[in-house]
C-alpha cells in the first residue's frame, strides 16, 4: 500500500469523534503553554503522561502531538507581543516580530506566523507521511550494530554540536547516561546503582526527571534571578489580517522556511531553532527590502516560523521510524509510548498501522484546528500573558507535584523530584543544556542494550561496530560532531554555535 | 582555546566550577565503586559492568576538563542570584512532601502553592494558603474523582 492508501486509512481513524476530542484537547493546551513563558511543550507532555495513563493509547498519543504543534504555534504569539520568548524555537521570530507589534503592526504579524505555521505543517508533516514507509524499509535492514551507530551520533549531536560549550554539552549527557544506569539493567536484570534501596530498582522515572528538571529548575531559576523579566505586552492594533503586500512578501518565506526546518528537524540534530536561525539569515539574504530587517520586516517572521513547525514535524521522522529521539519533547514522547508497551520504530509501522497512520492524519487534522485557535481567538491567548508570575509559577509547581504524586503517590518520588529540581537549577545557573541529561536517560539504557546484543551476536568480535557501511558513516558523523564545533570554537567561531544552541524544546 | 574575552582583568579561578568538577569526579568514584562491588552478574565478557565503568571513565575525563576550565575562567558568567526565594520554594517542596500523607493532597499542596507565591513576593500567607488549600481542594475532586488519579486523601478529602 502506498502512503496516501494508508494515510486514508489513518483519516478514518483521526475523524473519530473521541480522537478529533483528544486532538482538540491537545491543540489548546498546546497553544497555551506555547503562550506562557517558563513552560513549553516538553514539560506539558511529561505532565500529562501520568494523567493519560488509563486512557487509551492512540488518543492519548494524538494529544501529545497536538500539544508539540500548539506549543509552536503560541510560542510565537509571545514571542511577537512581549518579546519574551515562550519557548526556544520562537528566539528568531521575536527580533523583527516584536518590532513589528512596537510599530502598529502586530496583526499582520501574528497572522503571517500563524498562516506560515500552517503552511509548513501542512507541507511538513505531507513530507513526513511520505517519506517514512521508505525510511521503515530502510531501516528493516538495521541490525543491532547499526542502532548503536545511530545513538552514539544521536547523543553527539544532541549534546556536543550545538550549544556553547562541548564540555558542558557533553557533562549534561553523562548525567543523564548516568540515572539511566540506575535500576535494573535490562539484559541481566542485575540492579546496578541500587544502593539498596528498593524504589530504585525501576530506575529514575522520566517523568519525574523531566518535570523536575522543566517545571521546577525552572521555577527555582526564575525565582532566584534578580531581573523581574516583566516585558511589556504589546497590544494588537489594527486588523490581523495582512495585506495584498504582506502576503507576497509571506508566502516564498513559508515556502522556504518549510524546506530549511523539515530535513533539519527529520536528521538527528536535535531542536527547532537551528532552522529557525538559518531561515532568519536566508530571507536577510534575500529580501528586496534588507533595510527593513532589524526594523520588523514580515520575511524575518515568516520564513523562521514556517522552519520552526516544519522541523517540529520533521522530529517525528526519527521519533516514528527509527524509535529514536532528537529533542527532548521527542524523548518524553517516547516514554509516552513506552507506558503503553508500544515501541516506535519500523516493526510499529508493520504491527500497529492504524495507531502510526491515524498519528500522522491527527496532525493534518490538527493543523487545521491550530489555524481556527490562533488567528480569530488570538485576543484570548493574549490575556494568558497578563497571569501575574506568583500565581502562575504556584500554579506550575503544584501541577507538576500533581503528575508526580499521580504516577506514584511516595515520598521517596516527591524527594526525587526536588532533587532532580534542584539539580535542574544548578544545570541553568551554570550554563549546562538541559535536553542531554533526558535524551540521555532515555536513549542510554537502549543504546546499551543494543551493543551488549550486538556483541553476543557477533560472539564477542567488536569488529562488529564496523562490520557494514551505514555504521561506520554514522559512526564518523558522531565523530565529526564532535570534533568540529571544537575545532570551530577554538578558532574563535563559537559564538555562532551558541546561537544554534538546542536548549529546550 | 577558546574565544578571547575583550575583558582586560585576569580571569581568576572559578570555585563554583571546581566544586562542580569535584562533584562530578566524586560522582565517577560512586559509580565505579558501586559496579565493583556490586554481586552477581551475567559470565559473559560484556556484561552488566561494562557500561557502568565506560560512563564513569567519561564523567572522570569530564571532571578533569571541567577543573581545566574552571582554572581558567572558562565559566560563563552568572547572574547574582537571590537566596531567599529559593529557600522559600524549596520549603514549600520539603513540607508538601512531609506532610502529604498525613495531611492530604489539598492541605499539603496548598502550603506548596502559598510557599511559592511567597517565593515570588506574594503574601500575606494568612490569605494564600487558603487559597491554595482551595485550588488544591478542586484539583484533588477533578483527578482523584474524576480521572481516578491515586491521591493522598486526608481529612479535608475523607469529607466528600
Amino acid at each position: 500500500m502506498d502512503s496516501f492508501t494508508l494515510l486514508a486509512h489513518g483519516f478514518a481513524v483521526a475523524f473519530q469523534p473521541f480522537n478529533l476530542l483528544y486532538a482538540l484537547i491537545g491543540v489548546t493546551l498546546g497553544t497555551a503553554v506555547g503562550v506562557l513563558p517558563g513552560i513549553g511543550p516538553a514539560l506539558t507532555v511529561a505532565l500529562l503522561l501520568p494523567v493519560t495513563y488509563k486512557l487509551d493509547p492512540a488518543g492519548s498519543l494524538i494529544m501529545f502531538a497536538g500539544i508539540y504543534y500548539g506549543g509552536m504555534y503560541g510560542g510565537s504569539t509571545t514571542s511577537i507581543l512581549l518579546n519574551t520568548p515562550g519557548e526556544s524555537a520562537s528566539i528568531v521570530t521575536a527580533l523583527e516580530g516584536n518590532k513589528m507589534a512596537r510599530a502598529g503592526r502586530g496583526g499582520p504579524a501574528l497572522a503571517t506566523a500563524a498562516i506560515g505555521s500552517f503552511v509548513a505543517g501542512l507541507i511538513a508533516t505531507m513530507a513526513l507521511a511520505l517519506i517514512a514507509p521508505t525510511i521503515v524499509k530502510f531501516a528493516l535492514s538495521f541490525g543491532e550494530a547499526e542502532y548503536f551507530a545511530l545513538m552514539m551520533l544521536a547523543f553527539m549531536t544532541v549534546s556536543a554540536a550545538f550549544g556553547d560549550s562541548t564540555l558542558r554539552g557533553l557533562t549534561a549527557l553523562f548525567i543523564g547516561l548516568a540515572l539511566g544506569l540506575i535500576g535494573a539493567d535490562g539484559l541481566s536484570g542485575q540492579v546496578r546503582l541500587g544502593f539498596g534501596i528498593p524504589d530504585l530498582t525501576d530506575g529514575v522515572e522520566i517523568t519525574t526527571l523531566a518535570v523536575a528538571l522543566f517545571a521546577i529548575g525552572e521555577t527555582l531559576s526564575v525565582a532566584a534571578s534578580k531581573s523581574t523579566g516583566e516585558g511589556k505586552i504589546e497590544p494588537v492594533k489594527g486588523s490581523v489580517w495582512m495585506n495584498r503586500e504582506d502576503w507576497s512578501r509571506s508566502w516564498k518565506p513559508w515556502l522556504r522556511g518549510t524546506f530549511i526546518g523539515f530535513p533539519i528537524g527529520a536528521m538527528p540534530a536535535g531542536g527547532a531553532e537551528i532552522g529557525t536561525f538559518l531561515s532568519y539569515s536566508v530571507e536577510k539574504q534575500l529580501s528586496k527590502k534588507p533595510e527593513e530587517f532589524g526594523h520588523g520586516a514580515i520575511e524575518g517572521v515568516a520564513g523562521p516560523e514556517a522552519a520552526n513547525n516544519a522541523s517540529a514535524a520533521g522530529t517525528l521522522v526519527p521519533l516514528l521510524t527509527l524509535g529514536l529521539p532528537t529533542s527532548a519533547t521527542a524523548a518524553i514522547m517516547l516514554a509516552g509510548f513506552q507506558q503503553f508497551g508500544l515501541q516506535p520504530g519500523p516493526l510499529l509501522f508493520a504491527t500497529n498501522p492504524q495507531l502510526v497512520w491515524g498519528l500522522i492524519a491527527s496532525l493534518l487534522v490538527a493543523n487545521f484546528m491550530l489555524l481556527v485557535l490562533n488567528l480569530p481567538l488570538v485576543g484570548l491567548w493574549v490575556r494568558l500573558l497578563s497571569i501575574p508570575r506568583h500565581w502562575l509559577y504556584a500554579g506550575i509547581l503544584v501541577f507538576a507535584t500533581l503528575g508526580t504524586i499521580g504516577a506514584n503517590p511516595s515520598t521517596f518520588e516527591l524527594g526525587m523530584l526536588l532533587l532532580f529540581g534542584l539539580l535542574g537549577y544548578f544545570l541553568r545557573l551554570f550554563g549546562y543544556p538541559i535536553a542531554p541529561v533526558v535524551v540521555g536517560l532515555i536513549l542510554g539504557p537502549m543504546a546499551e542494550i543494543h551493543f551488549r546484543r550486538a556483541l553476543q551476536i557477533s560472539q564477542g568480535d567488536f569488529t562488529v561496530f564496523v562490520g557494514s557501511p551505514i555504521s561506520v558513516i554514522l559512526l564518523l558523523l558522531a565523530v565529526c560532531a564532535v570534533v568540529i564545533p571544537l575545532v570551530l570554537r577554538a578558532r574563535g567561531k563559537g559564538k555562532v554555535l551558541a546561537a544554534l544552541a538546542a536548549n529546550e524544546d | 582555546m577558546t574565544q578571547e574575552t575583550p575583558s582586560s582583568e585576569a580571569r581568576r579561578p572559578d570555585r563554583a566550577a571546581l566544586a562542580i568538577a569535584v562533584g562530578i569526579a566524586i560522582v565517577a568514584a560512586i559509580i565505579a565503586y558501586s559496579t565493583a562491588t556490586a554481586v552477581g552478574g551475567s559470565a559473559t565478557r560484556i556484561g552488566p559492568a561494562v557500561f557502568p565503568y565506560t560512563i564513569a571513565g567519561g564523567l572522570f575525563i569530564l571532571a578533569i576538563w571541567t577543573a581545566f576550565e574552571a582554572m581558567r575562567g572558562d565559566f560563563p558568567e552568572r547572574e547574582e542570584q537571590q537566596i531567599q526565594p529559593v529557600v522559600w520554594i524549596v520549603g514549600g517542596l520539603v513540607a508538601q512532601m512531609l506532610l502529604l500523607h498525613i495531611t492530604g493532597f489539598a492541605i499539603a499542596t496548598g502550603l506548596l502553592f502559598a510557599a511559592t507565591a511567597r517565593g515570588f513576593g506574594k503574601g500575606p500567607l494568612w490569605m494564600t494558603i487558603p487559597v491554595g488549600i482551595v485550588l488544591s481542594f478542586i484539583i484533588w475532586v477533578i483527578f482523584a474523582k474524576g480521572l481516578q488519579l491515586s491521591l493522598p486523601a486526608g481529612p479535608l478529602e475523607r469529607l466528600i
